[in-house]
């Protein structure tokens, strides 16, 4: 029977969150593939998986564990070896990854063992008349590239929040194997987490973010207001400006030197909208913007505007939104 | 003594490659072809790939400290990406190679595989790329190529040591930077703030017309991808003006509440 191999990802031996999104993406696949196709989900871990078991709900009708010691931390050419293993014993049609800083590190070197394309970062995947096909954005998000897979299996990853996750009530069959085989030479040593619960950018359901409007770093405590008051869904961004003048730090920049975001909300306070900060942020589904200059770029591609000074109206906005979640 | 000389391994000369690509101004307001597929490049200005100058940067600072060595530039692409090799040439790289293409193909592993071609027998210390390229976005050939030369990679570098035939880099993941091992020879692809990019300065424009550009008519395969269309970007629907300072919050609130749901 078809499956499609959706390659998930954990961090300290708990799913992330992308998973889900991955794991929907792959159902929407095998549902068009039709034939009753089937989603395999992938992990690669030291051990047992926090979350693993919630992956059926998701779509996953089996959730393969695959552990090593090496996979403890990321292993790029022993996650390769193991997932093109995978990818070539289980005949899969179409292989998904995360377009995560992991993701699009593994899914090339995954390609060219398997000697198949690969489609980055698609915010949509489609089967029409048996062929794979994917659109993405290109030139900055200017445009939409629609590619057709010409071999199998199609490689892709998915632009993290595109795909919204969608629950069943069904649960997927556990498999765990052990794989063998040493952690390769590229070896990742340590991570040097950012500030404890602190959300990126490129993962928050809701994104804040501050340009040289804010005038200087220390205001951007408005933002962090604002963001605390959404409840911990929210991350604060930042335009380029901000970041190379050294008020923010370069994980957080959004544009298209820093990250790509596709939240469901995307405030932008204080920036201007040059086509550069666009190209990171026009996928996201809500824009909103604050700036006192009408003619401000950025109000062309924002949904919801307010014209006026970000220093009065950020924090009545803050005091509203905890108003709702009071 | 600089870092790169202690290792016996770099008592020879640093072979570094960089591989460029020639791609549109980030302020190309993008037209599509009549075709349907492809960019209009009429008017289009033409740049070197900015993170491909963070490959370049890095390159000639490690030759800078070494004292000696060389930078090979490499591109694929159109005649006119001898224009971006000698932007490299300028910025101070030693000589050019153009895989010379009437198209660039939509699959980055056809790129990989000619570039991989180019490379193998050079004797490269280190082969350098740029994160992505910012016309089709493919974030791909580094590490492809990588693997088709059997080398260790790490990809959109921010940080880099090396020393005693090992590297040190560190990249940007989701909540945190990640740490990474590998020996050398290996592939980089670069990330800003790895570095600041220098400007050609005129003497090294003037340089670079005499520097050697070894052009290499070269035939791709189609690939594993074709294109079925350049579309615009979904329009945004039109937006609104809520309204004025603090007094149009109310409305803002209800808008985003009851017409686009997401509070
Ligand atoms: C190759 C290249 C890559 C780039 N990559 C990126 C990128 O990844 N991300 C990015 O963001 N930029 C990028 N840029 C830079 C980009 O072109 C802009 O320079 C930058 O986005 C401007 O930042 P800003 O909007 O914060 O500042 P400005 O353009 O100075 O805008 C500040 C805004 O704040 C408003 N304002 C001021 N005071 C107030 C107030 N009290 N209340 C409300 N509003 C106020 C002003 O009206 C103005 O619109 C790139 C540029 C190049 C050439
Ligand atoms: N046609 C090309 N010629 C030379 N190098 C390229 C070419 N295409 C991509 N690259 C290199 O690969 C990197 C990633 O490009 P991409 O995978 O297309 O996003 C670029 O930054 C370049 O360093």
């Amino acid at each position: 029977m078809t499956a499609v191999l959706a390659v998930l990802e954990q961090r300290d031996g708990a799913v992330r969150k992308t998973a889900h999104e991955v794991v929907t993406g792959a159902r929407r696949v095998a549902n068009d593939l039709g034939g009753g196709a089937t989603v395999d989900a992938l992990l690669l871990a030291a051990g047992p998986v926090r979350g693993a078991e919630d992956l059926g709900r998701f779509g996953a009708d089996k959730v393969i564990t695959l552990t090593n010691a090496a996979f403890g931390s990321y292993a790029p050419e022993a996650s390769a070896a193991a997932i093109t293993d995978r990818a070539t014993s289980g005949g899969y049609p179409v292989v998904l990854f995360a377009a995560s800083a992991t993701g699009k590190d593994l899914a090339p070197r995954v390609a060219a063992r398997l000697g198949v394309a690969l489609a980055q970062d698609v915010t949509d995947v489609t089967v029409e008349g048996g062929a794979v096909t994917a659109i993405r954005p290109v030139y900055a998000g200017k445009a939409l590239l629609k590619v057709k897979f010409l071999g199998r299996p199609a490689l892709l990853s998915l632009r993290p929040n595109v795909f919204t996750p969608v629950e069943r009530p069904k649960a997927g069959t556990p498999v765990t194997a052990a794989v063998a085989g040493g952690p390769g030479r590229v070896v990742v040593t340590s991570v040097k987490a950012a500030e404890a619960g602190a959300l990126d950018v490129a993962e928050a359901s809701i994104v804040v973010s501050g340009g040289r409007g804010l005038k200087e770093p220390a205001n951007f405590r408005v933002l962090e207001d604002l963001a605390r008051a959404f409840g911990g869904r929210a991350a604060v961004g930042a335009s380029r400006a901000v970041v190379d003048a050294g008020w923010r730090a370069h994980a957080d920049q959004v544009g298209q030197t820093g990250k790509t975001v596709s939240p469901t909300l995307y405030v932008a306070v204080g920036i201007s909208g040059a086509i550069q900060h666009l190209a990171g942020m026009r996928t996201s589904k809500v824009i909103v913007a604050i700036n006192r200059d009408k003619d401000a770029p950025i109000f062309k591609v924002a949904d919801y505007g307010i014209v006026g000074d970000l220093f009065e109206v950020v924090p009545r906005l803050t005091e509203e939104i905890k108003k709702l979640h009071g | 003594m600089p870092a790169v000389l202690r290792n016996s391994r770099f008592e020879d000369p640093v072979k570094i490659a960089v591989c460029i690509k020639r791609v549109p101004d980030t302020e190309t307001r993008v037209k599509i072809a009549p075709d349907g597929k492809l960019l209009d490049e009429a008017g289009v200005k033409f740049i070197l790939n900015p993170y491909d100058e963070f490959a370049v940067e890095e390159a000639l600072r490690r030759r800078e400290h070494g004292g000696a060595g060389e930078v090979v530039v490499i591109a694929l692409g159109a005649p006119a990406a001898q224009e971006t090799i000698r932007t490299a040439l300028a910025m101070g790289a030693d000589r050019g190679v153009l895989l010379q293409v009437d198209r660039v193909p939509a699959d980055g592993l056809e790129v990989a595989k000619a570039l991989a071609a180019e490379l193998k027998d050079g004797g490269f210390d280190l082969i350098l790329f740029g994160k992505m390229a910012i016309d089709d976005y493919n974030h791909q050939v580094g590490p492809m190529t990588a693997e088709l030369l059997g080398l260790p990679c790490v990809t959109a570098v921010a940080h880099l040591e090396i020393e005693g035939g090992k590297g040190v880099a560190e990249r940007e993941i989701e909540g945190g930077v990640e740490v990474v091992d590998f020996p050398l020879p290996a592939v980089l692809t670069t990330d800003k703030g790895l570095n600041e990019p220098r400007y050609p300065a005129l003497k090294g424009i003037m340089a670079a017309k005499k520097k050697p550009l070894d052009v290499k008519p070269t035939t791709l395969r189609a690939g594993g991808l074709e294109i079925l269309a350049l579309l615009p970007p979904p329009e945004r629907k039109e937006g609104k003006i809520v309204g004025e300072g603090v007094a149009a919050v109310p409305e803002l609130i209800r808008l985003l509440r009851e017409e686009a749901k997401v509070l």
